[in-house]
Formats: C-alpha cells, structure tokens, sequence
C-alpha cells in the first residue's frame, strides 16, 4: 500500500479511467452486437439468434473468441506494416474519445474546455483509418468503398458542425460538462429541433450506417474497405463501428437531450449514468430500427441529400439562431 | 422552389410510413418454430411410410398374405414372406419387407387391402446414413410396438 503514496493520485486515476474505458468498449460493443442482431430479427418477423445462451446471449462472446482464433491473413502485395496498422487507427481515437463524454456530473475523465471541437476532431480521424484501409488492401473494390466513404465522411462533416454550432451559440460554451449544464430542464432538442434531426441524419452517413453505408455495401462491394481483413482486424473495424455509433448518440445526448440530467435519484451526482445510459441506447435503438427500414441510397443521391438539403437547412438554422440569441440575450 | 419541398414533405412522410411498419413488425411475434427443442403438431392426416394395424381383438395383425398390396405397388417396394402352418386355416405372415426408398406414397397399398391391414404412421424425422436403413420390415416393427 505504500506504492500508493508514491504515486501522484492523478495517475492512478488516470489508468483506472482507462481500464474501464477500455473494457466498456468491448462490453457497449457486445450489447450492441447482441441488439443489432437480435433487432433485425424482431423487424423480419423471426426470432434472432437463441442458440448460445439463453436467448442466444452469449452470441457475440462467442463470436469474438471466433474472431480472435482465426488466421490473420495478410496479402501479399500490400504494404505490409499500413496493413496492421489501418484496424487501430480505426479503433484508438474512438476510445480516445471517451475522455471529454460527461456520463454523470462528477463521472468525466477529463473536463476538457474545447470538448466538442476535441470530439469533432476525432471523428475526422476516422476517416484516415476507411482511406488506408482501402488503398493498402490491394484491391480495386477495397478502394471504391475507401472512396466513396471518404467523400460521403467529408460531406458530411459540414451538416454536422454546422448544428452543432447553432447550440453553442445557446450554450455559449465549448466544453461538454458546460452544455449540459447550461440546458438545465429545458433540453436543446425543443430549442433547435431542426438541429437535432440533421445532427442525427448526419451521425448515420459519419458512421456508415444504413441507409449510408455504400463504404460497406454488403451486397455490392463484398464488404468494401474492409474485404481483405479477417480475424482481428475485421472485429477491430467492426468494435471501431459500434464504438463510433455509441459515440455519435451520446454527443447527441450531452448536446441536445440533455445528457445525464433527469428526474433526481439518490446519489444523483454519479447516478445521473443510468438517464446517460437510457437516451443513448434509446438513440442507439433508433440507429438500428433506421438501419433495417430503409434500403440502400445510391451514391449521388447521398452526396446530393446532402448538398442541396443538409447544408442549406443547417445554414438558415445557424442564422436564426444567430439572430435570435442577438435579439433576446 | 414547390418541387423541392414537395419532395422534402412527401420522402420525410414515406420515412416515417416506413418506421411505421417494421415497428409493428417488430412488436408482432414471430411464428418461428425453434425447431429440434419445439416441435409442431402433425395432423393425423400425415402420409408416413405404412405400418402393419394392430387390430384391437386380435392383438396382432390383420394380415392374410394375399398379396394384393405386393402386386398393385407401382414402385414394387414390397415383397411379402408368408407359409402355411398345420391347424391354421390360411396363410400366416413371416415377413413383411418394405423397402421405403422406392416408396411413393400412393397409398395403393391401404386402399387395396381386403382387411384394411394398413396404416400410415406418422414419422417425419428420417435420416439415415445407408440405404439399408429404410428397408423396414413391419413385422418386426409391430412386434417391437408390443
């Protein structure tokens, strides 16, 4: 117990946030597996997976241990150290991003004062990780997914900074903490629900989820950017997805439904995690029943959804904020 | 100007038809079977392969070899084996072969037989590794009923 007291409490909290960060990763991203999978059966009218476990719970423990058993197979033409090292780069900076997300009052690793631009950032990255994944793999339908996701990313990054924007104009401030709080009871999303609904159509084109996912058409691309990968490097693009999703839906959540605020409960300043919890699965459910509704767009109808909607709405929305926080502050 | 927000309202409606319906979907439940630990109830009109009646008075089967179900099978799936014993008026039965992989299910055989000593059974679940699984003998499988 004396090593405690040589070193500075700052560490140990520090790797103590990121063990549970870390395992939370892979916890969200079994239970959103396990949901996708057991969803799209109840929308098709078919139970799902029931085999392992009760209910088939322990599908997606199962599933990864499959994936972590098989060969890593690298082709032979291809950059051989870019090829490892595209899955990280899809994986790290997402679990990076959990240290800026306010999942109570006092439960935040870090109060970063530049949050939201931090978060934004990051999700820039991920674009890196589609493009490498795509050009490394040697493979000319690898690369038309790398392509169109890194166009459908960059469109889409605008729409999505732009209504971001018009609720700091509110809040007045950038750090994520400071949003929430300056909601109170009155949440954003009846402030500047036009905001909400873009800043969501836009989270589904950033992650590559359906109806927008043409990087990863299925049955167009046999699996897109990531065709060559298989084992490891598959399941950390795919942890790499789910973790963008819980990501997405819970800046949605901090910044327009009021992120962990709610009706109190006791010990209300950690406990505020359980609504935190409630309005990100709720969302995530949305994501999903969105996913296994609607068919694939095609690619300019993507791109030009954006462009002549997205980008217009989200604009004349930034200016009526403007003009409104000028004229009643 | 009027199409561009006609479309917006007509597609934004479509979208929410459209959540509309597989959210009902999803609150139906499903009809799916979860078949080798649930299984459904036959209909006692199922066409199995045939077996030999066990007749209620007797205790045994109804049978007198007159080989009518032999001769009028189309597939030529069975063969009957049959002896004369001193004291028993007729003939009795020592073997009734059917081979069920030429087997149609015409159900010639019941309908032809003077002494109604057919019956459908009702077994679904057959698979087999080797053909000689399928050659019953359904003397032997009325015995074994007890």
């Amino acid at each position: 117990m004396e090593m405690f007291d040589l070193l500075p409490p700052e560490l140990i909290r520090i790797v103590i946030s990121a063990v549970i960060i870390v395992a939370f990763v892979f916890l969200n991203s079994m239970v959103l597996g396990y949901a996708e999978r057991k969803l799209a059966g109840f929308f098709q009218l078919r139970p799902g997976p029931m085999e392992v476990g009760p209910f088939g719970l322990l599908q997606l423990m199962i599933d990864g241990i499959k994936l972590i058993a098989k060969q890593l197979i690298i082709p032979n033409d291809s950059g051989k150290w870019l090829f490892r090292a595209a899955p990280l780069i899809a994986f790290m900076p997402v679990v990076m991003s959990f240290i800026v997300i306010p999942f109570s009052e006092k439960l935040q690793v870090r109060d970063l004062d530049v949050g939201l631009i931090f978060l934004l950032g990051i999700m820039a990255l991920h674009v890196i990780s589609t493009l490498l994944a795509g050009w490394v793999s040697n493979n000319k339908y690898a690369l038309f997914g790398a392509i169109r996701a890194v166009a459908q990313n960059i469109a889409y990054e605008i729409p999505m900074l732009l209504s971001l924007l018009s609720v700091v104009f509110i809040s007045n401030t950038l750090s994520m903490q400071g949003i929430v709080k300056a909601q109170g009871a009155l949440w954003n999303v009846f402030v500047q629900p036009l905001a909400f609904i873009i800043y969501f159509v836009a989270g589904l084109a950033e992650t590559n989820r359906a109806p927008f996912d043409l990087p990863e058409a299925e049955s167009e691309l046999t699996a897109g950017f990531h065709t060559e990968y298989s084992g490891m490097g598959f399941s950390l693009f795919v942890l790499g997805e789910y973790t963008n999703m819980f990501f997405v839906c819970s800046i949605a959540t901090v910044v327009f439904l009021g992120g962990w605020s709610g009706p109190p409960l006791p010990f209300y300043a950690y406990s505020g995690i359980i609504w935190f919890f409630l309005k990100v699965y709720g969302l995530l459910f949305v994501m999903i029943w969105v996913r296994w509704t609607y068919p694939r767009t095609r690619f300019d109808q993507l791109l030009n959804f954006c462009w002549m909607y997205l980008i217009p709405f989200s604009l004349v929305n930034l200016l009526l904020t403007a003009v409104g926080v000028k004229l009643f502050k | 100007m009027k199409e561009y927000f006609g479309l917006l309202f007509t597609g934004a409606k479509s979208l929410l038809i459209g959540l509309g319906v597989t959210f009902r979907a999803m609150i139906t439940p499903a009809v799916t079977v979860n078949y080798p630990r649930e299984k459904i109830a036959i209909s006692p009109q199922f066409r199995g392969h045939t077996d030999l009646v066990k007749d209620a008075v007797s205790g045994t089967h109804r049978c007198i070899s007159c080989l009518m179900c032999e001769k009028d099978c189309p597939c030529g799936c069975i063969s009957i084996a049959s002896e004369t014993r001193e004291g028993v008026k007729g003939k009795v039965l020592t073997g009734y072969r059917l081979d069920f992989t030429k087997c149609s299910l015409c159900g010639i055989c019941v309908e032809v037989c003077p002494t109604a000593a057919l019956e459908y059974s009702q077994e679904y679940e057959l698979a087999g590794r080797t053909r000689e699984q399928f050659h019953y003998d359904l003397l032997k499988r009325l015995e074994a009923r007890g």
